[in-house]
């Protein structure tokens, strides 16, 4: 192996003994009112360092995007509960105006849907500027910065698209101009709610590596949300699993993957098509995840678990911790939560 | 079933020039055939399926549709190829009407072709839809908004399915899932191509997804299909260094040997000339 500064770099990095940079706290989230209320996300409790990594991943539906969308407060209709700390600030508690002034200094989000964070009627070059501007750096500063971060993130004919709209980029670049928009800004957090489906394996490579150099070299705190567990062996340092609104199991990559504990872990590694082998059929977890509305009592997971007991029917497990890793499964013991 | 002749297209660019974005594109779909598109970002894929479903008109070059030039299909014709030729789109958040509900977009084709007039018959085929794509009968009165991205990706495909369409054109439409969903989603599209002799046109960037589904490939770089034939041959064993350059770059779900590679590619990147960003 090449030696490089990389090279010697702990992959996960020593425990910091500094308050974390994003820490979240006991994080529900709740669409309706009365009867009709439904809990997407429950009770939800983790923490990114600086110049961490951590990957969110989970079936689709799992309750990933609504985690994130709470943690930035963008949908007035979500109720939100717990604390949610950045640099010291609980973000929960924040009027809204406060609110607007800390995502733009501090958070940087990446969307799953890059046409919502873009306005079609704006050209790239301004939009990526933006941010920049409204600090009041010169025009042609923010715009050699924009050309200097779509070129970063190998965009091709950059300077060319900056007079460009939306429609004009191919899916894979809106995606990557709102990546930019997101850096541009250089956050302390950066939240990416699936930043690179719609690229192909090269390019996501490179906007990976870029992230990850962004977090190594300046202490970004990255949540990366993902479904992808290549991605996720490559990219993060720490991984949740998030399974029908709840954190099931948590741990550091390496022994996420060589050993997972929840059964839902497991299935969730047997799943992936590999470029080297051809299966005939791919393997999935048997039955679907349960809606917000019909979650069935104790383990979410119960109905789809070949393990499953008597007691994962009744109680739902409490989350234990073990070293490294904290899983919430009745097969781990620890009793009902 | 379909075959691509010729194709090419330029856009003007912002900055007044002419873009050449396909050129010379050849590409068939045999009827019951999965093949697939692959190639990089920006290559022009999106593009290839717009003119292959008549939403955008080449400079030169032809599209037919089992005996319909689709660019100058009127009447009868154009119904036929709309009802037989289904898309799914990129951009599941795009292309699926925000004002309507889940059970209108689904049943919008069997309406539209007056396929199933009878109204709990349609009901029953939407439940049934949403249950193949691992969705259910609860997600029928709600709007897209209320649906995750994968969600909405696989309300996309039951619509795309809904009036048994003979060809599916599909543009990334496994990207947004996770391995589970994807797996179901997938064994879903071949068993309809085993069973109904559905062809699918597949375009997607994950070369283990269209490797495992796909029996023909072709691959495109920057307009230009560079590489084709069996999807075995050409994501198996090509020499083609593009192609290879896609293969080295899956990543591959273990952590030492992704973090083996990517010191490999820092190392790379860090001497003179490098990319540090700041
Ligand atoms: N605005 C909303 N109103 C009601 N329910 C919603 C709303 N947004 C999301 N949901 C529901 O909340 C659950 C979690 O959605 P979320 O978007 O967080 O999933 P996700 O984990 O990001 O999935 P994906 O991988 O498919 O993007 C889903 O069942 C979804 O139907
Ligand atoms: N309406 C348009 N006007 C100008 N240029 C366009 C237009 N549509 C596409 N292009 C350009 O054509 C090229 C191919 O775009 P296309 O969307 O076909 O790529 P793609 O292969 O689908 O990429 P991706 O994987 O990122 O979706 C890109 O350079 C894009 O900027
Ligand atoms: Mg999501
Ligand atoms: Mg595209």
């Amino acid at each position: 192996m090449v030696d490089t500064p990389f090279a010697n770099a702990p992959l996960v990095p020593a425990t910091n003994d500094a308050a974390p940079l994003l820490d979240v706290r006991g994080l529900s989230v709740s669409f309706g009112h009365g009867p009709a209320a439904v809990r997407l996300v429950d009770n939800v409790s983790f923490a990114v360092g600086a110049g961490e990594r951590v990957a969110l991943v989970g079936e689709s539906g799992s309750g990933k995007s609504v985690t994130a969308q709470a943690l930035m407060r963008l949908n007035p209709h979500m109720q939100v509960s717990g604390v949610v700390q950045i640099g010291g600030c609980n973000l929960v508690a924040l009027s809204d105006k406060e609110m607007t002034a800390e995502r733009g200094a501090s958070i940087g989000m990446v969307f799953q849907d890059p046409m919502s964070s873009l306005d079609p009627l704006m050209t790239i070059g301004d939009q990526v500027a933006e941010t920049l501007r409204l600090r009041g750096v010169s025009a042609a500063a923010a715009r050699a910065r924009a050309l200097r971060v779509l070129d970063e993130l190998r965009v091709d004919r950059a300077a060319e698209r900056l007079a460009a709209y939306p429609h004009e980029f191919s899916g894979g670049m809106r995606q990557r101009v709102v990546i930019a928009m997101a850096l541009i800004g250089e956050p302390k957090v950066l939240i990416a709610d699936e930043p690179t489906t719609a690229l192909d394996v090269r390019v996501q490579e490179r906007v990976l590596d870029l992230l990850y150099s962004v977090s190594k070299e300046r202490g970004l705190a990255v949540l990366l949300i993902t479904h992808d567990m290549g991605i996720v062996a490559g990219f993060a340092d720490r991984v949740m699993v998030m399974y029908a609104g709840r954190i099931i199991e948590q741990n550091d990559v390496e022994p996420l993957f060589a050993s997972p504990r929840h059964p839902y872990t497991q299935g969730l590694l047997g799943a992936i098509p590999r470029i080297d082998q051809k299966r005939e059929q791919l393997q999935s977890i048997p039955g679907a995840p349960p809606t917000p509305f019909t979650r069935p009592p104790g383990c979410h997971f119960n109905p789809r678990c070949a393990m499953a007991m008597e007691i994962c029917r009744k109680d739902y497990p409490a989350m234990i911790e073990t070293g490294s890793a904290r899983v919430a499964c009745h097969i781990h013991g620890g009793g009902h939560a | 079933m379909l075959e691509i002749r010729g194709l090419s297209k330029s856009f003007r660019s912002a900055a007044g020039t002419s873009v050449q974005v396909l050129r010379d594109i050849n590409f068939t779909v045999r009827p019951g055939q999965i093949a697939g598109l692959v190639g990089e970002s920006g290559s022009g894929k999106s593009t290839v399926i717009r003119c292959a479903l008549g939403l955008q008109r080449p400079d030169s070059g032809s599209v037919s549709y089992d005996g319909i030039d689709v660019h100058a299909a009127r009447g009868p014709q154009l119904m036929r190829f709309r009802r037989e030729v289904q898309p799914v789109f990129q951009d599941p958040y795009a292309s699926l009407n925000p004002r309507m509900t889940v059970e209108r977009l689904i049943d919008e084709g069997l309406r539209v072709h007056r396929l199933l007039p009878d109204a709990a018959a349609r009901r029953d085929r939407v439940v049934e839809l949403l249950e193949m794509v691992g969705l259910d009968a609860s997600a029928m009165p709600r709007h897209p908004r209320a649906f995750s991205g994968g969600q909405r990706q696989r309300i996309a495909i039951a619509r795309a399915l809904a009036i048994g369409p003979r060809l599916l054109i599909c543009d990334e439409p496994v990207s947004a899932l996770d391995v589970s969903v994807q797996a179901q989603v997938i064994n879903l599209l071949q068993e309809m191509q085993e069973r109904l002799n559905l062809a699918i046109l597949f375009v997607a960037h994950d070369l283990a997804v269209v490797r495992h589904i796909c029996s023909e490939v072709a691959v495109l770089e920057r307009g230009v299909i560079v590489e084709s034939g069996k999807s075995d041959e050409v994501l198996g064993t090509s020499q083609y260094p593009y192609t290879r350059a896609l293969l080295e770059a899956v990543p591959i779900a273990d952590p030492l040997e992704a973090r083996r590679r990517r010191c490999a590619r820092l190392s790379v990147a860090a001497s003179p000339g490098g990319n540090g960003y700041e």
